[in-house]
């Protein structure tokens, strides 16, 4: 493995908020996909952890519970809905353009060469991912605040 | 160090992702199926693990979601950082974590399907 | 800081012929890694007409300001691949950009991310060129173009199949694709979507071969699959080969859709 020594942006390559704005929305969904898949798989552990509790007895579960039944519990509950939806929905939008669908076809490029691969129909697909996960929060809160 | 090559590794990342969703659906709707807040109560989640395909449901989702959310911190690490000595310890790290993670969720399922609370 | 004009540069200044009332600004980052990590900006002030281009500008600085401005260019006609630099911090070909169409009075001119840097605006291609070289840009074939029996003959390509690969081997290896590319940003051993689009060009051809010894290369622990199609690299493409696409129709093969 040839590794390449000399400059790399390094993290700021993937956080600069910069870089959504010169490269659009799907630099935006690329790292949301990454942020909110890290966040997924920390909550899931904690979750596995939660649910051992069960086997502590009534009492143990009960207070278990009461971490995320504040008000600060519910909203971070909320994020964690947000969070999988957005992961699910931009997850499937990918899959289907790695499978090679919705991404145009390939033909002679004609000046001034806007990239079919990156067209309205994936740009609708994450602001409507955006849309869907911003709905479940909401429906979620309803929900645990009811 | 490399055992699955690539493209496999990927196609159970994808496969994982469409069966822990399906999945995942059911276990929400099985909280929505009665008021959230009661359906937490601890009656009724051991009446949950005491039955056996909610219990296999659980235990399929577990295992689903270790291995997809496992390797998806793979991918993200191998991306940060190089180099054989660090690839392999993200390697042997993600899928010891993603072992370990399983026994400990798996405990909890047998014990409390069987009745061991 | 604001070069200071040397007095033989002063003099050749005032000798050009300015037909503009316009300037812009240039900024232009400076280093040198092989006498020190030092790194400025330097400002330029340089007349501008409605079909300058930042590599014109550039030149200007270079004629008449600063001779010491280290770029690298050659066609000046975005065919050669060699001015490739990151204009107000997106990659572009210097040749390509006309100043006029940046809508702005300051121009920050900086390397490309992503590759080293041999001195100010000009930096290396080695692994990209090791990449490209990598995935076999060439037709496989075991039999030969030239044929001892009937003489030289070529294989043929009906327009049909040419329009299948004829996008991807518009690529000028400028790499600015790669030096969007989030994860060349942090990975040091991605092959890149450079090297990938052409490994999809070679694939969709036809008279070519090579398709598993290809596929092989690329579907490994830095190959196609550390590709999240953020995008980026399709956008700033200047002769509009759309990596992303190719990447994802590439992927195809692996995956099993595509033959």
């Amino acid at each position: 493995m040839e590794r390449e020594t000399g400059a790399r942006e390094g993290l700021k390559g993937w956080l600069n908020p910069g870089k959504i704005g010169k490269f659009g929305i799907e630099r935006l969904a690329w790292l949301l996909m990454r942020l909110t898949g890290l966040g997924l798989l920390a909550y899931f552990i904690g979750h596995i952890w939660e649910t051992s509790h069960i086997l502590d007895g009534k009492a143990v579960w009960d207070k278990s519970l009461e971490m995320t039944q504040t008000t600060e519990g519910h909203l971070f509950l909320a994020l964690v809905i947000g969070m999988c939806v957005f992961h699910t929905g931009n997850g499937i939008r990918l899959m289907i353009a790695q499978m090679g669908y919705g991404i145009g076809k390939a033909e002679r490029p004609d000046y001034p060469y806007k990239p079919q691969s990156i067209n309205m129909k994936g740009k609708a697909c994450i602001y409507a991912t955006l849309g869907m996960a911003a709905l479940a929060m909401w429906y979620g809160m309803a929900v645990m605040f009811a | 160090m490399m055992v699955l090559r690539e493209s496999i590794i990927m196609k159970i990342h994808y496969g994982t992702a469409i069966g822990a969703l399906s999945l995942t659906v059911v276990h929400i709707l099985m909280r929505l199926t009665q008021d959230f807040h009661e359906s937490l109560a601890y009656e009724n989640v051991i009446a949950n693990y005491e039955s056996v395909g909610y219990a296999l449901l659980l235990e399929l989702l577990l295992i689903l979601i270790s291995v997809h959310g496992f390797n998806g911190l793979r991918v993200i690490l191998l991306e940060m950082n190089q180099g054989p000595t660090y690839e392999k310890a993200v390697t042997i790290g993600c899928l010891a974590a993603m072992a370990g993670l399983i026994a400990y969720g798996s405990r909890t399922i047998i014990m409390t399907s069987m009745g061991m609370v | 800081m604001m070069a200071t004009l040397h007095p033989k540069l002063s003099e050749e200044r005032s000798q050009t012929v300015v037909s503009s009332t316009k300037s812009v600004k240039l900024k232009i980052k400076r280093s040198n890694p092989n006498v020190n990590s030092e790194e400025r900006f330097d400002d330029y002030v340089v007349p501008i007409e409605k079909w300058t281009t930042v590599l014109d500008a550039l030149l200007d600085v270079k004629s008449h300001l600063d001779h010491s401005v280290g770029i690298r260019y050659s066609c000046r006609q975005a065919s050669c691949g060699s001015c490739g630099m990151k204009i107000n911090g997106k990659p572009a070909l210097a040749c390509f950009t006309k100043i006029s169409e940046l809508d702005s009075d300051t121009i920050t001119v900086e390397p490309m991310d992503n590759f080293p840097v041999v001195r100010d605006l000009a930096v290396g291609f080695e692994r990209m060129i090791n990449n490209h070289k990598k995935v076999m840009p060439y037709v496989i074939r075991d039999d030969s173009e030239i044929d001892p029996e009937s003489g030289m003959r070529e294989f043929l390509q009906s327009p049909e199949n040419v329009e299948k690969y004829i996008q991807f081997s518009s690529c000028i290896k400028c790499g600015l694709c790669n030096s969007a590319c989030p994860t060349m940003a942090m990975d040091t051993t991605f092959v890149g979507p450079q090297a990938l689009a052409q490994a999809y060009r070679y694939i969709a051809d036809d008279r070519d071969k090579g398709k598993n010894k290809r596929l092989k290369v690329i579907d490994e622990s830095h190959g196609i699959w550390r590709c999240h199609f953020a995008g980026s690299c399709s956008q700033v493409c200047p002769k509009g080969v759309d990596p992303a696409m190719g990447i994802q129709l590439l992927r195809g093969y692996l995956l099993g859709i595509r033959d």
